[in-house]
């Protein structure tokens, strides 16, 4: 069995915690215990593994769309730069994002499943809002290998290997639309790439971001609650321990 | 090969909050009625893993699928309509009860003025107030004339409420439910606004304050203030909509079907008269024709407005003549508000989708607009609907948008901000309209309707003097930094703002200036109803659910009347 760094094998982290079995139908609250002592060593997206994927306790992390490392490795340090590591705790890597959108792009997110794609295409107006031909996916790929070019050009070297404020240097260029893409503005690309860092941030951890609820935890979110009607006049600001929809029992 | 089924007395296109109070009603009267909806069955029994921010909210698990079907869109004539390929500013809802399904519940009455908008303004204002541009108009009923409506759409919802707003119409019953609780942020506000000498009161929701059963013997539950409501579906039950309330009420008569996957294409006429619709089933690809005596819209706004357009049913709006009323009148809403930051944390994630309070004193004319460049005004609110994290990042000016400061400042802010915001009415500008477009088509091979939009001088204006009283609330609420929303520049189909769209089908006195009469009655084709939002003249400065609630509790007494009388009711 894979032991975490603190030497505790999952088994043994739940028989010293006293957590009883029975209690861990949902999903998430093993996630959490088995994720809770992920460090910063092991933890998703160092791209250490060339397997794509990481192995922790019963749990398998691994890469549903990227296929090649170095794309992924981008991917990680872009969002980490977007929402880093901090003293109020994990940043975008420690927190799944990378996983997270690589899951996300796998899916209907990725190819636009609910989104209206049909031509003919024209630039608009930006109130007219998102006009390209491309899917999410397509923009992600395209977006992640920009970076890495932009990286060589301006510093010779891949974008996963440059010093924090050359990555931030770069990342800006995008956001101010200064690099040329095809079919989709690089400010656009870059709303995405935010947005998409939130959401691995701060979404379910159901779906492989959020990872021990710890993003919700520093915002003091308590995620799904059946009730607060007990609370709700309560003068007192509440810190409540947060619970995945995975535990949701009626 | 088109089949053509039975037919049957009334069949309704669409089954959200119309298509069930139509449902009910003509079923509860005799008649055999099926409603035509495009997306799939859902119950309360669907929602149990609603507490899910990123699937409901950002993905938008209820509303529309938009690779079938979606509007196009420019500011100005100049411009070309391009789609909306990307849900937005507002959200278009699919599937069993709708929008009444993802509704927060805010559930308002129009204010009397609302209803006789042009009579009240020429005579307090005289003809130029606004200039000619503008297409303020009546309705074609008054509020009196409407309260029995309203008070029946009410008890069916069980809307909790307290009746103390002063500028309100004059209502025969009080609300069915008292109001919901009244939290420290709600409390924030109600001092704040009575010291600046405001009248607030509890705001009229549809999450109910106490367990209700309503005259049709459904029985609503009671709000749990789990602060998942907008956007969500409600586990519990306790969020008045139509798959919990109007539809089994139709169902248990034995008169009512809903034939789901079903995508009407087309209203079919003859001699004058509509025959019934055409349909795609979305699964098969199979096209049927549903023959009925009455055929009601009871879609959104859009879809409403298109399928008379696709149907060749009335005449087209000009813009340049000003000619005809299919697609006129379109109208949305402005949102002045202010956010503050305090010093304090607040339990923010806690709420419900209609847990506010309100003051009315800047909406309608409950003020003197003689000084003033605009006319009507907003309802002011503050709502503890429950934020969530994705979507709520508060940074104050200055903050970057991503980065280490981005980091802390919108996690030390995300429980210590709150907004007062304003809903404002729109008034209906001679270059605001909805007519097909020429060149994008749906799934099904119809054209897409086309939406012709910007904001007005009016808006402006307007937008201008109510965020400085949103501001001056939020001041007085104690925020350490009060920032006031930016200026309103062109209107943005982008960023979500509200599902408020109105216009489009509007009713009338007249079929010189309106699509239908006070029946929601087709005027060129009597046994033709159009419900809906679309049929608002102008926007008010609320919620519409709860005026279009009423309008469609009017309309199915409109086609009972019809079933057995024929011709116009008017």
């Amino acid at each position: 069995m894979t032991k975490d760094n603190n030497g505790l094998s999952r088994r043994e982290f739940l028989k010293t915690t006293g957590i009883a079995t029975g209690a861990l139908v949902g999903g998430g609250v093993l996630g959490s215990l088995i994720t809770h002592n992920v460090t910063k060593d092991n933890v998703a997206g160092t791209g250490k593994n060339e397997a794509g994927g990481e192995h922790v306790g019963d749990v398998f992390r691994g890469r549903m769309f990227f296929t090649n490392v170095n794309e992924f490795n981008v991917l990680s340090e872009a969002v980490e730069r977007i929402f880093p590591e901090d003293d109020l705790g994990p940043g975008a890597i420690g927190l799944g994002v990378p996983y997270f959108i690589d899951n996300q792009l796998a899916g209907n997110y990725g190819s636009n499943a609910k989104e209206y794609m049909k031509g003919p295409f024209f630039a608009g107006e930006s109130t007219q809002g998102y006009q390209s031909r491309l899917t999410r996916a397509e923009i992600f790929k395209q977006g992640l290998a920009k970076m890495d070019e932009e990286a060589k050009k301006r510093f010779d070297t891949g974008f996963a290997s440059l010093e924090g404020n050359q990555m931030d240097e770069i990342l800006t260029a995008f956001q101010k639309n200064e690099v040329e893409m095809k079919g989709v503005a690089s400010e656009f690309y870059f709303k995405l790439l935010r947005q998409a860092t939130l959401e691995g941030a701060y979404a379910d951890p159901i779906y492989n971001g959020n990872i021990n609820m710890a993003g919700w935890r520093m915002k003091g979110f308590p995620g799904h609650q059946m009730a607060y009607i007990k609370e709700i006049e309560n003068e007192k600001y509440m810190k409540i321990e947060p619970k995945s929809i995975s535990s949701m029992e009626h | 090969m088109v089949k053509t089924l039975d037919k049957v007395d009334v069949v309704t296109v669409g089954v959200g909050w119309l298509g069930g109070i139509i449902g009910a009603e003509c079923a509860k009267a005799g008649m055999k009625v099926v409603g035509i909806e495009r997306g799939k069955e859902r119950s309360t029994a669907d929602y149990l893993m609603v507490h899910d921010e990123y699937r409901y909210a950002i993905r938008y698990e209820l509303m529309q699928d938009l690779s079938k079907e979606t509007i196009t869109f420019r500011n100005n004539r100049k411009m070309r309509a391009l789609p909306m390929r990307q849900m937005g500013s507002f959200l278009l809802g699919e599937g069993l009860g709708g929008s009444g399904t993802h509704w927060n519940g805010h559930t308002w009455r129009f204010l009397p003025y609302d209803f006789e908008i042009k009579t009240q303004t020429e005579k307090k204002y005289g003809k130029d107030k606004l200039s000619a541009d503008y297409l303020l108009q009546d309705w074609g009923i008054t509020y009196d004339e409407l309260e029995p409506y309203f008070d029946q759409f009410e008890k069916t919802a069980g809307i909790s409420g307290e009746n103390k707003n002063p500028f309100a119409g004059k209502r025969a019953n009080d609300f069915p439910t008292p109001p919901m609780k009244k939290t420290p942020i709600l409390r924030k506000f109600e001092k704040a606004t009575s010291n600046l000498g405001y009248t607030p009161f509890m705001l009229p929701s549809a999450n109910l304050s106490e367990t209700y059963e309503n005259p049709d013997g459904q029985t609503i539950a009671a709000c749990q203030y789990c602060g998942f409501c907008e956007r969500f579906g409600c586990e519990y039950g306790a969020k008045t909509s139509p798959e919990i309330t109007v539809i089994p009420t139709a169902l248990k008569t034995g008169n009512y079907q809903v034939r789901f996957h079903g995508n009407v294409v087309e209203v079919l006429k003859e001699g004058g008269k509509a025959t019934g619709v055409r349909y795609i089933d979305t699964q098969t690809g199979e096209e049927f024709i549903q023959p009925a005596d009455v055929v009601v819209l009871t879609s959104y706004v859009m879809n409403n407005a298109k399928l008379l357009m696709v149907s060749g049913i009335g005449e087209m709006y000009d813009p340049d003549t000003g000619r005809g009323t299919l697609g006129k009148n379109y109208a949305y809403q402005i949102l002045p508000g202010a956010t503050g930051f305090f010093d304090e944390q607040m339990n923010v994630f806690m709420g419900a989708g209609s847990l506010g309070m309100t003051i009315d004193d800047l909406n309608g004319d409950n003020y003197d607009h003689s000084e003033l460049n605009f006319i009507h005004g907003a309802s002011m609110s503050i709502t503890q609907t429950g934020v969530r994290p994705i979507q709520t990042n508060p940074v104050p000016p200055d903050t970057p948008a991503w980065g280490p400061e981005f980091k802390k400042a919108s996690i030390h802010n995300y429980s210590r901000t709150l907004s007062v915001g304003g809903q404002g009415a729109s008034i209906p500008h001679k270059e605001n309209f909805l007519s097909l477009d020429p060149d994008y088509k749906d799934a099904y091979g119809v054209p897409l309707l086309q939406l012709t939009y910007n904001f007005t001088e009016q808006d402006r204006n307007l937008h201008k003097y109510l965020t400085d009283k949103a501001k001056a609330i939020m001041d007085e609420m104690g925020a350490k930094t009060t920032v006031p929303g930016n200026p309103l520049s062109d209107y943005d189909i982008v960023p979500y703002q509200t599902t408020h769209n109105t216009g489009g089908t509007i009713m009338g006195a007249s079929p010189d200036d309106s699509v239908v009469n006070n029946y929601l009655q087709h005027w060129e084709v009597d046994n033709l109803f159009v419900v809906g939002a679309g049929n608002f003249p102008h926007n008010g400065g609320y919620n519409p659910t709860g005026t279009v609630g009423a309008l469609a509790y009017r309309a199915a007494e409109g086609i009972i009347k019809y079933s057995k009388a024929g011709g116009s009711l008017v």
